[in-house]
């Protein structure tokens, strides 16, 4: 089957066979091959089956474009990428692909029945056909449906290649290497300009060498093409980037680019380099020169194996000396397939006839086609086409004519899809029928085909007029054009999509009931909603729907074209943000001590926290309880380090605090912390934390965990917007201190042998202080304080010298029977004492009174932020939902936090509920469950509430917080 | 991604800032002295134009400062930047 290959092609190397297989079979190529130039130099037809029908389609295009000819590349080791395009595949050694779509094999299709069922499968068969019954969907339909459609299946393995992200800047972003961007690339660059030129295919202008007798600006256009690549690729300010699909443009000259890096190299794992990288380029200037795509001639089996366009199959000749059959009828409606077939009937392939679909076509063609003896039909009807597997006549006007290649070709469409994703509105030319770039945005041009521009010198003029000036080019005039599908092709199953399976009948079907928005149309039919995006379908299912609908086609309108240009991997854009570098993960100076004692950690913002640390045998529960029973009978040691810190310093600190937290500080003497509340300006919690003075003009201020980042955009908002005029600034610290908690009735006796020089004593140390000093000669800002109600210190240290305070505090915690504890202690001790944790008691519509605080609001202060709003009539209304700690009556059991509260034992589906619970915990302390919720009017005059949970709603009765008297500290000094 | 001209760094792209709202809504000297609805319209009622929009932005992953924008929010054009605390600047006919 296979054939010998031209003498002229450029584009492989003679002298590298290379070996391949296709669904199993071996095979040869050249290196320089695609996958499709390869399997149509050994005669293969047959290269897939279509996603709805199963019907058996060959290569019929050359490009990015192409809608048939999907492949499933297996690279091994997990490296399996379907629906990749046979025509941008290189061919390497050992290359394994196989066909889509078909079993048990392309040949033997059993979906093909699929065939006999079609009438049930045209436009919208998702909505009509499997509507009843009903429950037959997810066992009968969807199951078989989605067997039987689709394309590729995606790999089951994770992904083992590495993927990687560059950016770059420069004058000049060429997309596309033909003839106008390697023009443009050439002019910008020899006048020093930094330019990048990328093109989606392995080789640049390529499409140069198809015409070897063409001139470029007076030279033969492959020696121009060589001369020029060779001048950029030896100037040091142009980048060229072959493989390289522009796939996407965004606001201000940002271009996203796909290198596909390491696909076409034999042995990828070997291989320097991530397998693809993403380029992000901020360019000053970005000029699309993306040429055209050919577009099919629609017709009634216009689909089989060996229909190929007529451009495509000149250029696997021109380029790979590959003659895709041995005799060749041109079917067309557009000039330039003429002289596609007049190259190939000059290079030895037979064509038996040119059919034209225009009743006019150039005297000068039909002379040439005489002279080179081959019979033409203009206004011809193109019947339809034999040969299931294989093309093996087309019938015109009636008229049967052998042929193994039917050349195609309606004409040639720019690709302004990069264009148009810049929101401008294409234009319609209706000389042309084709789509131009519509109103360029600033720093976004156009040349060339793309611009329609598609003879070859003025595509080169253009290249270069725009490389020098930024002003938008008018539109081309010369050339191209695309001739329409008309009623004729509205017979038999005449394909306009050929990915999607979508004929002439569904678009007709769909205007029939009543899709009139082309958006509809597309959705309803699923036209243009391929791999391929209706590169060569677009265009033709408007203006079929444009005659039904009797309306010009600029009214019906052009569906949106969006990134990305060509199918990118998610490995690409995700880059090195996978496992453990998708979300940086956040660990205290504590956290190895933490591991290697095994503790069970959980996530807390970005930190991860050590929330218990089970000894041999226990569970959570038990864990959990023993840390609790230790802090409030010896002394327990707590990683505090992810506190949120910041600094506010400055001549007008305390004014600053005064504004920005509820409660006064002004009064406050240094060397004395205070619980500090913070509301947003609408007047609802938004953090809380210990501060502390530690002079007259510095506050160390904690917040929660989470919160530390926007509290510090909250404080310099007002500060750098509402009050420029206090000379203060804020820091933010919380990687600067290390913080370890020292919890217990022993707490002091803990520390006091490490501490030389502070006053641990009562008097000199008073609860609710700081003092600055050293511990085990680290120095250290001490802290008197309680989560806990027991009493407290916190030791912050600098990070680099915590592990070491912590080890020595260890030891100590040992010698007095004291234990580590974790978060899920600490909220438990902090549950008992009452107090709060933002985030988790509110939600952002909690009030200081609604939480319990309405102690907390300086009644002296005329203004802070959120007094206003604390006096708006919905915040004083009586019914608003108030913090109120609930006591089950059944004392073992638990509550789930965030469960309803009722007021009702039995509701009703429908009940309004008055409230949810915050928390909830075990108490070891008290021997019985606790926890906290929100409650409409704190549940007053109810003698007993009902909270849902897995067993029905679970009786309980409202408590005063806290739960636990103080045993050491109160809460506020 | 826009490319943000901060007024104390130069262009910089769209990720290094945060959005802060509309601009100009300056915080009351006194608020007790605002009604209810007064304040309600402080607190929520903001511009949301199809049309330039003077917005503020912070240089979060730079020199965190804010500053202001005045921003064609059809075409998602930025038309002017300037410092906080700078009067709104007049565009010209054909910047709008």
């Amino acid at each position: 089957m296979s054939r010998a290959r031209l003498p002229d092609a450029p584009l492989i190397d003679r002298d590298r066979p290379v070996l391949f297989q296709f669904d199993g079979r071996e095979m040869t190529g050249f290196a320089g091959d695609t996958l499709a130039s390869a399997l149509l130099a050994n005669g293969v037809r047959l290269a897939g089956r279509s996603f709805k029908y199963h019907r058996p389609r060959g290569i019929a295009t050359i490009g990015a474009a192409e809608p048939n000819a999907l492949v499933t590349v297996d690279r091994g080791g997990g490296r399996t990428t379907p629906n990749l395009r046979a025509t941008m595949v290189e061919l390497h050694e050992g290359l394994e692909a196989a066909s889509q779509n078909r079993w048990p094999s392309l040949h033997r299709d059993v979906g093909a029945v699929t065939g006999w069922f079609a009438p049930l499968l045209t436009a919208g068969f998702y909505y009509k056909t499997f509507l009843w019954p009903r429950a037959f969907w997810h066992r009968v339909y969807e199951p078989v449906i989605r067997r039987a459609a689709g394309l590729g299946k995606a790999p089951a393995a994770p992904d083992p290649d590495r993927y990687a992200t560059r950016y770059a800047h420069c004058d000049l972003l060429v997309a596309g290497a033909g003839p106008a961007g390697i023009a443009a690339a050439l002019t910008a660059a020899e006048a020093g300009r930094r330019v990048i030129l990328c093109d989606e295919n392995a080789v640049l202008g390529a499409s140069l060498l198809d015409d070897p007798e063409a001139l470029v600006e007076g030279v033969p256009a492959r020696r121009w093409r060589s001369d020029a690549l060779a001048r950029l690729a030896a100037l040091p300010n142009c980048r060229l980037l072959p493989r390289t699909t522009a796939f996407g443009l965004f606001a201000d000259g940002m271009a996203g680019l796909a290198e596909r890096v390491t696909d076409h190299l034999p042995s990828p794992a070997a291989a320097h380099g991530p397998r693809e990288r993403l380029w992000q380029v901020r360019a000053a200037r970005i000029l699309l020169a993306t040429g055209a795509i050919e577009q099919p001639l629609v017709f009634p089996g216009n689909d089989r194996p060996g229909v190929m366009l007529a451009g495509a199959a000149r250029a696997y000749a021109r380029r790979y000396g590959v003659l895709a059959g041995s005799r060749a009828v041109l079917v067309t409606g557009a000039d330039r397939a003429w002289h596609d077939a007049f190259d190939l009937a000059a290079l030895g392939l037979p064509v038996a006839l040119i059919a034209d679909v225009r009743a006019d076509v150039a005297p000068e063609l039909t002379a040439r086609a005489a002279a080179l003896g081959i019979p033409v039909c203009p206004g011809a009807r193109i019947d339809g086409v034999s040969g299931t597997h294989a093309v093996r006549a087309v019938t015109i006007g009636g008229r049967r004519i052998a042929c193994d290649l039917l050349l195609s070709s309606a004409g040639w469409l720019p690709a302004i899809h990069l264009h148009a994703q810049t929101g401008s509105r294409a234009v319609f030319d209706p000389a042309r029928n084709i789509f131009l770039p519509g109103d360029p945005v600033p720093g976004v041009g156009s040349a060339g085909a793309c611009n329609g521009s598609f003879a070859l010198d003025a595509a080169v003029a253009e290249g270069r007029a725009a490389a020098r000036s930024p002003a938008a080019l008018p539109h081309g005039t010369e050339g191209g054009g695309v001739s329409l599908p008309g009623p004729d092709a509205d017979r038999g199953k005449a394909f306009i999509d050929l990915q999607s399976d979508v004929t002439t009948r569904d678009i007709r079907i769909a205007v029939q009931e009543g899709f009139h928005s082309i958006e509809h149309i597309k959705r309803y039919t699923t036209t243009g909603m391929g791999v391929d995006q209706g590169k060569s379908s677009n265009l033709a299912a408007l203006a079929i729907a444009s005659a039904r609908l009797g309306k010009p086609i600029p009214e019906v309108g052009l569906t949106t074209f969006r990134m990305p240009y060509t199918p990118v991997s998610f490995g690409m854009l995700a880059g090195a943000a996978r496992g453990e570098l998708f979300d940086p993960l956040r660990r205290t100076p504590i956290d190895p001590w933490a591991q290697a004692q095994g503790a069970v950690f959980e996530p807390v913002g970005n930190w991860r926290r050590a929330r218990y640390f089970p000894r041999a045998g226990e569970d959570m529960h038990a864990a959990v309880a023993r840390e609790c029973r230790t802090v409030r009978s010896t002394v327990g040691l707590f990683d505090a380090s992810t506190l949120g810190k910041i600094e506010v310093v400055g001549p007008d600190a305390a004014t600053f605090m005064e504004r920005i937290y509820t409660n006064a500080w002004r009064k406050l003497e240094p060397g004395r912390c205070r619980y500090g509340l913070m509301l947003r300006e609408d007047g609802f919690i938004f953090d809380d934390g210990v501060v502390g003075r530690l002079a007259e003009d510095r506050f160390h201020v904690t917040t929660t965990t989470g919160g530390a980042a926007r509290v510090l955009a909250h404080m310099e908002d007002y500060l750098q917007t509402e009050w420029p005029d206090l000379d203060v600034w804020l820091t933010s610290v919380t990687e600067q201190w290390a913080v370890i908690a020292v919890q217990g009735p022993r707490a002091r006796r803990l520390i006091a042998p490490l501490v030389g020089d502070i006053d641990l004593s009562d008097a000199a140390m008073p609860h609710m202080s700081v003092r600055t000093g050293h511990i085990i000669g680290v120095p250290a800002r001490l802290f008197r304080v309680s989560f806990t109600g027991e009493l407290g210190f916190e030791v912050n240290v600098p990070p680099s010298q915590a592990r070491a305070v912590w080890d020595a505090l260890w030891e100590r915690a040992r010698a007095l029977d004291g234990t580590a504890y974790g978060t899920e202690a600490m909220h438990v001790l902090r549950a008992e004492m009452g107090f709060i944790i933002v985030g988790q008691d509110t939600d952002g519509t909690v009030t200081p009174a609604d939480a319990g605080l309405g102690w907390m609001i300086g009644k002296a202060k005329k203004d802070f932020v959120g007094k206003r709003s604390l006096v708006r009539p919905d915040m004083l209304a009586a019914n608003r939902k108030q913090l109120v700690g609930l006591l089950t009556e059944e004392p073992g059991l638990v509550l789930e936090e965030g469960a309803q509260v009722v007021d009702d034992p039995a509701p009703a589906p429908g009940t309004h509920a008055i409230g949810h619970v915050t928390s909830a915990y075990w108490s070891e302390a008290l021997g019985r469950s606790i926890a906290m919720a929100l409650v409409e009017g704190g549940g007053a005059g109810a003698d007993r509430l009902y909270v849902s949970g897995d067993r029905g709603f679970h009786p309980v009765r409202t408590a005063p917080l806290p739960f636990l008297d103080p045993a050491g500290e109160p809460a506020d000094g | 991604m826009l490319l943000i001209p901060c007024p104390h760094c130069g262009p910089r792209p769209e990720i290094e800032f945060a959005y802060g709202g509309e601009a100009h809504v300056a915080r009351p000297e006194d608020p007790s002295a605002l009604d209810d609805d007064a304040w309600a319209a402080f607190l929520y009622e903001r511009q949301n134009p199809k049309g330039v929009h003077a917005e503020r932005w912070r240089h979060v992953h730079g020199c965190a400062r804010y500053f202001n924008l005045l921003r064609e929010t059809a075409g998602d054009r930025i038309l002017a930047a300037y410092p906080a605390g700078q009067p709104r600047p007049d565009l010209p006919e054909t910047a709008r």
